[in-house]
Order: structure tokens, then sequence, then C-alpha cells
């Protein structure tokens, strides 16, 4: 197997545990995860309170795997803020992935306000064979 | 209840944040720094009531715990771990688990028995309306 960075890297495009920019009027964070492997799948479990199955995008090019989610701002109308702990935003975040993930059959589904996405492992590589022929 | 001078307007909800890390101090032991206390609620107000909205992403809802006590909102729960097969491993993980417990004290009393909570998308809300007997009256002067 191999290790861990190899297998799934964290591609450093964003730095910090939370990062913060701003496009237009929102902020973006990214969603905190847990990444797992079982026999034949990489699971990667993030969690982005807000965001339900027809906010969150997936993509991925080349071999960068990208998590977008968008949060409505959706604040109690009537109310004004008077306490605040958190913020609300979008979410992105991007991991490399390495060849040992397959890239078709990726499943995802998001359930109370968590992704999960499972990366179905690519077979072993398979040999080819090179016939030589005699003369 | 008075809260301030009577001089200013009455705006109580200054006082949440200096209430917030009392009770926190109070109800948490050593720790001292409730920003990372979990999870994190927002609070928003108006004359009749209040909203307060916490981010629970993955909380099964039947986990969850929401109690009213006079002025008090108390949110309890468990966020449940992944639980591994044997042969599966992490590579990473920045998710927390475990209980959970936060306090709450609004500048007014609750109407218990009018407080709605629901979760959705991994975002708790819970609407607290104001006890009826703890809404400003208006008094009629008369001429004497």
């Amino acid at each position: 197997m191999a290790d861990d960075t190899k297998t799934l890297q964290q591609a450093d495009v964003q730095t910090g545990e939370v990062m913060e920019r701003r496009s237009a009027a929102n902020k973006v964070f990214k969603p905190r995860a847990d990444i797992f492997e079982t026999a034949d799948a990489i699971v990667v479990v993030a969690d982005m309170p807000g965001v339900d199955e027809s906010s969150v995008d997936i993509t991925l090019e080349k071999n960068i795997l990208t998590i977008e989610g968008r949060v409505e701002p959706g604040h109690p109308e009537g109310y004004r803020l008077s306490h605040r702990e958190y913020e609300v935003g979008n979410y992105s975040r991007a991991f490399a992935l390495s060849d040992e993930v397959s890239r078709e059959g990726i499943e995802a589904t998001v359930k109370g306000g968590v992704l999960r996405l499972t990366l179905p492992k690519a077979g072993p590589a398979r040999a080819r064979k090179i016939p030589v022929q005699g003369e | 209840m008075i809260w301030q001078d009577l001089g200013n307007p009455w705006n109580p909800w200054q006082e949440l944040n200096k209430l917030q890390e009392d009770l926190n101090r109070a109800f948490s032991g050593a720790r001292t720094a409730n920003v990372h206390d979990y999870p994190p609620i927002n609070v928003w107000a108006n004359e009749e009531s209040a909203v307060c909205t916490a981010e629970i992403p993955g909380v099964d809802p039947a986990d969850i715990e929401v109690s009213v006590v006079h002025d008090t909102v108390t949110v309890k729960g468990t966020r449940r771990p992944e639980e591994l097969q044997e042969g599966e491993r992490y590579h990473r993980r920045e998710r927390g688990f475990g209980d959970f417990t936060r306090t709450l004290r609004l500048p007014f009393v609750v109407a218990q028995k009018d407080v709605a909570a629901r979760v959705s998308k991994g975002v708790l809300q819970i609407v607290l309306p104001r006890a009826e007997e703890d809404r400003p009256k208006r008094i009629a002067v008369q001429l004497a």
C-alpha cells in the first residue's frame, strides 16, 4: 500500500486551517475533512453545514479533486444579529489524487451538512503482456 | 428586571457576551478560551423573541437535546465518530467528535412551551419567544 501522502495528497493550493478568501460578498471556508481508506475505496468526509446535495459541486480536473459548497446567508427575517460565534460562507477545498484512485465511479452524498465522497481504488495495474513473436 | 442604568435605552444584548463568558467559565472548569466551545452559536434577536443557530454537521437530531429554564438555553448532544471496520485506517482526521454542552443566557425569560427547534442541513435553529409576562407593558399615566 502506498503511503498516506502518496495516496491522497492535499493540494497545497490553499493554506491555513480555515481559509478565508473574499469572493464577491461571501467568505470562503475550507471545510474540515476526514479521510480514511477501506479495502476498496478512499472515503473523504467533510463538514459543510448549510450545504445540501443541490448546492455542492465536485469537479475532477486532471488529478485535482475540488469540492465546493454554496451556502445561503439566510438570516432570520425581522431579527438582527446580536451575538456571533461563527460566520456563514461558502466552502472550497482541493485534494490531489494519486493514480491509485479510479477516475470512474466516484460517489458523493450529502447528509446533515456532511459531504461524503467515495473514491474507488483503481484495480491493480494490469501488467500488459507483450507477446514475443518467434522467428 | 433592571439591567444597567435606566438612563440608557434598554439594550441587554451588549450584556450577552459577558454573560456567555461567565457561564462558560462556570460550566467548563479550566477552559477559558470560549472560541473553541462547540458548537458555535449565533444569536438573532428582536423585541419579542430570539433565534439561536448552531452549526452541528453530522449530528443526528435524535442525539440533540434542547432545554430551556427561565432565561437559560442549554444545547446538549453527541457527535458520533465514524466507525471504521477492521483494516480501515485514517489518513487524515480533522473533524472532532464527542459529547458537547453549550449554555446561553438570554436577556429575557423564555416562553418555554413555545420554543421550537429544528435541524436542517447540519444547522440547528432554536426559536425562543419571550414570555408574555416578561414583555414590557405600557402603563397608562393618569392625571391626579
